[in-house]
């Protein structure tokens, strides 16, 4: 036996994991031999893709938060983001942006070893991020390409305006159906995005029903973890296509026969032993120590319920469904209700309902060093949601895709805290002032 | 007539009062008058006063802030603005202001526009967006709506209508302040030594907290006091300074570029000031006029979208060449998203122009200015004996 195989167990994986992998290394093998196949391709961003909008021009999806995810998970992005920062990008600045430069300055080389190609035309879906705006106006300079400017305006007060919306109509009638047409050499056919549509509200539905089923006890799903392999496809390039279609229901059907099992969420080491805590967590993971950082929690019993980071691609358990009767309409509100979207208040109503609808035992927040656009504002956010829930809260601090930003010894000791605490507020005591508190950054944080 | 001095030293006691004495007096002056508060980098300030009330710039706490309660909101990677803007708040010195708006820059400002309606339930709170697209009937559409929205709450505000004629004579009295500050900034580009930049930066800076018309008298004053004055000229470098548009420095950081032999002949320090390039019509619709101005005749910076790759950074190029600048000093706040994101890109152009540029950063309670001045002094020197010009 090889010491690899022997310190390496084999990771457990569900059908649909298994289904998934295959989705994504053909979208792999279809983007990186579209040079070959004279296909085009469209980059642009998670939060408000508007994949079935791209496939109307036979444009491949091409997401470069997506490549930066797979160059964390694959123990690469750590080098992409030095090599950015020699070439002049802050270390302030957003590891996303830079993982994704420093891939293209060693190669541009896909998860599947082969280059990407330069993208045809940068499609700045402008959402709920700041950083999106330079960083694709950093690959034009890269590229010199076509680059379109869609931009969702923010829910400042909490809500979608008319004029909103039909500003955000006009800048798809007016501005990008006409270069997407132009790039693409195909004609818009409203039709063909209805019928991708319909297709999406079937996934869809699935999608929510998947990530609804965590109110059982025991959650048949880790809502966090095992929810970053769930939302894959919805807020990845298949959006619309039959094959979502088929990968939600077969979930669906897996998830299904959990809760009819009574079991718990599937880990990398096999079904999860006894459900302890129940945990709501805001914030995006941390890629690079992906399965470390899982492990944390479920080796403590501890199963994430629901996560905001679920929904930055789209919120749709609160009801938002595409509408192929509304197609430009829709896309619009789905933009402009993606999570990192939504206002302050917005976002502390939601994690508080997530709190008391999937009975948690708190909040916990992973405020992540790259994104301001999440981090801003989580330790007020904290604490309204531990106000208003009157469930103890902790905040634990990471980064995307810049391993730098992990460490493991004090995230598992907070971690560690804040079970601590959940038992101690369980039974009564009085909670002692924890380090699972912010400590690094003022100490609003910790128990109510 | 007032000298610069005497005029200096007016604006650096608006400056240094973190109390907002000023705008207090103003608001009780008369019953029902109402103090609007705004953020950087851009609002129509054009609008608060026509419905009479202030507009009152709120730029963070600086380096004479203690943050004792605003740490507790924010990671230690978050920059230096919104910790001592909530300082601010949480410690009363806002109590008066009636209104705040967050203008669209980032999302550090964004998000702290969520964190004010928490806080301040009582204090009216709008995130002020602007339009990335720049064509009349689509971002100008709704620009204009945004800003029928802005006034309609500011009438709520206010208790009372803001008419076209108001904001019409609002318009004109921004366009003279606009102009003052214009000639203001060319004098300074062409005399630099008659006007230091930290007297530029605390004359535009009391135009934060003072009603315009005041601040256009004051800006009228030192105009004339510094043509009437000769100061000497020393052999200084002219820099054009960048990325200051939304913490501030301290003081003593603009003072130690000059002490180290730059001569800062344009910068992005309140930009407001600057923001719209041209007077506003005064004749039509004045919302109308405000978004047109917005969308076609507004600065560029990293806040806003630049639509057409050929024109990235060539507002630097052009300042550069405006003012007969031998060099840039890019200087932004840590953890500034627009300034540091936006600095490649800009440092490639002035690379392609053969400008010379140093670049570092700054919290606006830096303390320790002898590294700046080091960098600085050197930049110059390298610019006075290698430079082809």
């Amino acid at each position: 036996m090889s010491t690899a195989t022997a310190q390496r167990p084999e990771v457990r994986k569900d059908d649909s994991m298994l289904k998934q992998k295959v989705m994504m290394a053909a979208h792999y093998d279809r983007l990186t031999s579209a040079k070959e196949t004279g296909r085009k391709v469209a980059s642009t961003f998670v939060p408000g893709n508007l994949n079935e909008l791209v496939m109307c021009f036979d444009l491949l999806n091409n997401l470069p938060e997506v490549n930066a995810i797979q160059s964390g998970l694959r123990k690469q992005s750590g080098g992409y983001v030095m090599e950015a920062e020699k070439l002049g990008h802050s270390e302030d600045v957003c590891t996303y942006v830079k993982s994704d430069i420093g891939m293209m300055a060693k190669g541009n080389v896909g998860p599947n070893g082969k280059s990407l190609p330069a993208p045809d035309v940068l499609l700045l879906s402008y959402t709920g991020c700041f950083t999106f705006m330079k960083w694709f106006e950093l690959l034009r300079e890269q590229y010199q390409c076509e680059t379109i400017m869609l931009h969702t305006p923010y829910e400042g007060d909490g809500k979608i305006t008319a004029n909103m919306r039909d500003y955000m109509v006009k800048q798809l009638k007016e501005e990008v159906i006409p270069t997407l047409e132009r790039v693409s050499g195909v004609k818009f056919d409203i039709d063909r995005l209805r019928e991708y549509l319909r297709e999406s509200v079937k996934a869809e539905e699935d999608l929510v029903w998947v990530l609804q089923s965590a109110k059982n006890r025991p959650s048949p799903i880790d809502a966090y973890f095992g929810g970053i392999y769930y939302i894959g496809p919805i807020f990845g390039a298949f959006r619309g296509t039959p094959e979502a279609t088929d990968y939600y229901r077969a979930l669906r059907t897996e998830v299904d026969a959990r809760v009819a099992a009574g079991k718990g969420p599937v880990t990398p080491e096999g079904d999860m032993g006894e459900e302890k805590y129940r945990l709501v967590v805001e914030g995006p993971p941390n890629y690079t120590s992906f399965r470390e950082f899982w492990k944390m929690f479920y080796d403590e019993g501890a199963v994430v319920v629901a996560s905001s980071y679920t929904k930055v691609g789209g919120v749709y358990d609160f009801g938002f469904r595409h509408d192929p009767d509304h197609p430009l309409e829709s896309l619009a509100d789905y933009c402009l209700g993606v999570y990192t979207n939504r206002n302050l208040p917005q976002r502390v109503d939601m994690l508080a309902t997530y709190v008391d609808e999937y009975d948690a035992d708190g909040l916990l927040i992973n405020s992540i060093k790259s994104c301001n656009s999440f981090s801003a504002g989580q330790l007020l956010i904290m604490r309204e949601v531990e106000r208003r829930t009157g469930k103890p809260g902790a905040f634990i601090e990471t980064d995307l895709v810049d391993p730098r930003y992990f460490s493991p010894a004090n995230v598992k000791n907070r971690l560690e805290s804040y079970f601590q605490m959940i038992e101690q507020k369980r039974s009564g005591r009085r909670a002692p002032a924890a380090p699972v508190a912010a400590a690094d950054t003022g100490g609003v944080g910790g128990a109510a | 007539m007032a000298t610069t001095a005497e005029i200096v030293e007016r604006c650096q006691a608006l400056f240094d009062d973190l109390h907002f004495e000023t705008a207090r007096a103003w608001k009780s002056a008369e019953p029902g008058r109402k103090v609007v508060g705004y953020m950087p980098i851009y609002v129509p300030r054009e609008i608060i006063h026509a419905a009479g009330m202030l507009p009152l710039g709120i730029l963070g706490g600086g380096d004479q802030l203690e943050v004792i309660h605003g740490d507790a909101y924010y990671q230690s990677y978050i920059c230096r603005i919104p910790r001592s803007t909530i300082e601010l708040g949480v410690s009363g010195r806002l109590d008066f202001v009636d209104g705040m708006l967050f203008p669209s820059i980032c999302d550090v400002i964004r998000n702290l526009s969520g964190m004010w309606k928490l806080m301040f339930p009582e204090v009216y709170v709008r995130y002020f967006d602007v339009p990335q697209n720049y064509v009349d009937e689509i971002g100008g559409n709704y620009y204009v709506n945004e800003l029928r929205e802005l006034r309609e709450g500011l009438e709520q505000l206010g208790g009372r209508k803001i008419t076209d004629e108001a904001l019409s004579r609002s318009i004109a009295v921004y366009n003279e302040n606009r102009r003052l500050v214009g000639a203001v900034y060319d004098f300074r580009a062409e005399r630099p030594w008659q006007a230091p930049a930290s007297d530029v930066y605390l004359l535009t800076r009391a135009g934060m907290v003072l009603p315009v018309e005041e601040h256009n008298a004051l800006l009228q004053d030192y105009l004339t006091a510094a043509r009437a004055e000769e100061k000497p000229l020393r052999d200084n470098c002219r820099v054009v300074l960048t990325g200051m548009f939304c913490e501030q420095p301290p003081l003593n950081l603009i003072k130690s570029l000059e002490l180290s032999g730059c001569y800062v002949v344009d910068d992005d320090l309140m930009l407001i000031t600057r923001w719209l390039l041209d007077d506003v019509p005064t004749d039509g619709d004045p919302l109308d006029n405000l978004a047109k101005a917005f969308l076609h005749q507004s600065t560029a910076t990293a806040a806003k979208y630049e639509p057409d790759l050929k024109e990235k950074g060539q507002h630097l190029v052009r300042a550069v060449r405006r003012t007969g600048a031998e060099g840039v000093i890019f200087a932004a706040p840590s953890f500034c998203d627009p300034a540091l994101l936006d600095r490649p890109m800009l440092q490639h152009v002035l690379k392609a122009e053969n400008i010379p540029y140093i670049a570092f950063k700054y919290a606006e309670n830096s303390g320790q200015m002898q590294p700046i001045r080091e960098q600085a002094g050197t930049f110059a020197d390298s610019i006075k004996l290698w430079s082809e010009t």
